[in-house]
């Protein structure tokens, strides 16, 4: 009988921590399918972040490193520096890298570091209890905005996508999402981009990944699903926001 | 005879480090390290290594971690207010079990202090830095060709044992001149099995990592690394005795200071005071037994630093209180004349401490 479906082979056949409902489990698979896909498992070399993804380096079959709080980029560097004829990705989320990792991102991007970032931005902390993001919305209640975001007081979110693709060095900037199955599909073909540009050695290639925490949102994940539709996406708006070979193809 | 080549000190680590092999260097710019990237930066891209100016000193020791874990000789250097912010890195090197050397040419502090020469960072070096339990084999050049020669060593060591070597200078030797040769360098390779290489599909992945979120196993991993810290212990501590065999007296001093306490010991013996000198060549490992030997000879300890007497704890503890021990120090970025130092012996041979 013919397999329609498998567990994509750079994933680990180990069961997830990650909570009901949460979209990380699709992401890993995304990333772990483009792997495959591209032929790399053997020569790929995964970075994960601190926050819900802590434990992705039991995730993935690659060789793994876990790095600092927000300091995948810098450790990242350093890795595909030493080793440039190898695959390097980070998988961080938007606390990682929109807060306290914000330099090592803007500067690496800037480097146009040959590397692959995926960041994961669910608008909360996940892994410490719910807390406000750097991507939080106005108004959006977390344990640490308990009155709802008052940009007032704690300023507006961050656009992480918009705001890295204002740099002349990143090659490949692109927001995404995981709501529904078009998304997912689009998702992929971003993921799968941002890895073969690396393999292409074309340089810094991000992609945002607009995803939820029905936990800390304390939404079912099918109202999460839709919140992520109605509150999300609006405010961070899906598409390519730099692709610099296609821009140079256009022209 | 050795070719003997005059160096600056900043420049004899950063020499000494690509004889050692090592390729990539990660920085970020403060006085008085300068002269160690800016060497970097000129002599790396020529032999196909990779020198590379981080956005601060925390992107910086996070790119050695993650060079060290891809198997590669690595380092960084910086000073004071600059390795308070790497200490986050440290730690993390340390519970992941990578070898990097870091240099830290201090100067004074606490906070952004001065840019002249110091030693107040010893309990830094010695005693932590960065969070949990952790150390670092700290090595104390007192001259331009220590710079070199214990740079190598550190290499050599951090290899051996997975863990970090810290270069622990100060202004005066970094910028200070000598002759130097690198002649006697004995360059050490291990192999690095653990490294991230990529598996090529061929083996099981290597993690680097440390995370442990079973309290059972993050203690078993403590404890097996401080068995592998008793090892360094037992073996690698380095010091130099000067005029000892005799001594009544011993003066302890590393770096910059020792030479300062050296001068002062040679006018003490032409004046008929019997004293010596204890000079640690690495600060952890302490060279506690040279200190514990002193301690049954002698009536009674100085010693020298240029902080307000962090060593001079060591002093004591190793010594077991068993004499007093005197302080003799200046700070700040200033330097102890020979006659201060002097003063100190003969108060000490007065019985004053």
């Amino acid at each position: 009988m013919a397999v329609v479906f498998s567990k994509p082979k750079a994933l680990a056949d180990v069961p997830f921590h990650y909570c009901p409902g949460c979209p990380h489990g699709i992401i890993h698979r995304l990333v772990a399918e483009v792997i495959d896909e591209l032929g790399i498992e053997g020569k790929t070399i995964g970075v994960a972040p601190v926050g819900c993804a802590v434990m992705a380096y039991d995730y993935f079959n690659c060789d793994m490193i876990e790095a600092a709080h927000g300091r995948a980029p810098a450790t990242a560097t350093g890795v595909k520096r030493s080793r440039p004829e190898n695959i390097v990705f980070t998988y961080q989320g938007d606390g990682d890298l929109a807060s306290i990792g914000m330099a090592e991102t803007v500067h690496s991007a800037a480097r146009n570091e040959n590397i692959t970032v995926i960041f994961v931005n669910n608008a909360i902390y996940g892994m410490t209890g719910g807390q406000m993001a750097p991507t939080s919305l106005p108004g959006q209640v977390t344990q640490t905005s308990p009155y709802g975001r008052d940009v007032n007081h704690c300023g507006w979110p961050i656009k992480v996508s918009e705001m890295l693709s204002t740099l002349d060095g990143p090659e490949y900037i692109a927001r995404v999402a995981v709501n529904n199955v078009k998304n997912v599909r689009n998702a992929k073909k971003a993921i799968k981009q941002a890895f073969q540009n690396q393999v292409d050695g074309k340089g810094f290639s991000l992609v945002e990944v607009v995803s939820a925490c029905p936990t800390n949102w304390g939404m079912t994940p099918q109202k999460a699903l839709e919140w992520m539709e109605t509150d999300m996406i609006p405010y961070y708006p899906l598409g390519v926001y730099k692709d610099r070979s296609a821009a140079k193809e256009e022209k | 005879m050795a070719e003997r080549v005059l160096m600056k000190g900043n420049e004899a680590i950063a020499e000494a480090a690509i004889r050692a092999g090592c390729r990539h260097y990660f920085g970020y710019p403060i006085t008085p390290q300068t002269e160690i990237a800016a060497y970097m930066a000129k002599k790396m891209p020529k032999i196909g290594g990779v020198f590379l100016q981080a956005e601060s000193e925390i992107a910086s020791i996070n790119m050695v971690y993650g060079a060290a874990a891809a198997g590669v000789r690595v380092m960084t250097s910086s000073s004071s207010p600059g390795v308070s912010l790497k200490a986050e890195g440290l730690s993390y090197i340390a519970g992941s079990d990578v070898p990097a050397l870091v240099v830290n040419v201090q100067r004074g502090g606490p906070g952004l202090g001065g840019i002249q020469p110091s030693q107040s960072d010893y309990f830094q070096a010695t005693k932590g830095g960065g969070h949990g339990d952790y150390r670092m084999i700290v090595l104390a050049p007192a001259s331009v060709q220590e710079m070199a020669s214990l740079t190598i060593k550190g290499f050599n060591l951090a290899d051996k044992y997975r863990m970090t070597s810290m270069i622990l200078a100060d202004g005066t030797i970094g910028q200070m001149m000598e002759p130097i040769s690198f002649e006697d360098a004995e360059i050490e390779t291990y192999d690095k099995p653990w490294a991230l290489t990529g598996t090529d599909c061929k083996r099981e992945h290597n993690v680097v990592n440390s995370l442990y979120l079973k309290p059972e196993a993050l203690e078993i991993t403590n404890m097996e690394r401080y068995e592998r810290y008793k090892i360094v212990e037992e073996n690698e501590a380095m010091w130099e005795e000067y005029m000892m065999e005799d001594a009544e007296y011993c003066v302890v001093a590393f770096g910059i200071a020792s030479r300062v306490a050296k001068n002062a010991v040679a006018t003490a013996r032409a004046e008929g005071i019997k004293v010596g000198l204890i000079r640690p060549i690495t600060l952890w490992p302490f060279p506690k037994k040279a200190l514990e030997d002193a301690a049954d000879k002698v009536k009674g300890f100085i010693s020298v630093e240029l902080n307000m007497g962090q060593m001079i704890e060591d002093v004591r503890l190793y010594t077991k209180c068993k004499r007093p021990v005197a302080l003799c120090n200046r700070c700040g970025g200033m330097i102890p004349s020979p006659e201060e130092v002097l003063e100190s012996i003969r108060k000490a041979q007065k019985g004053e401490f």
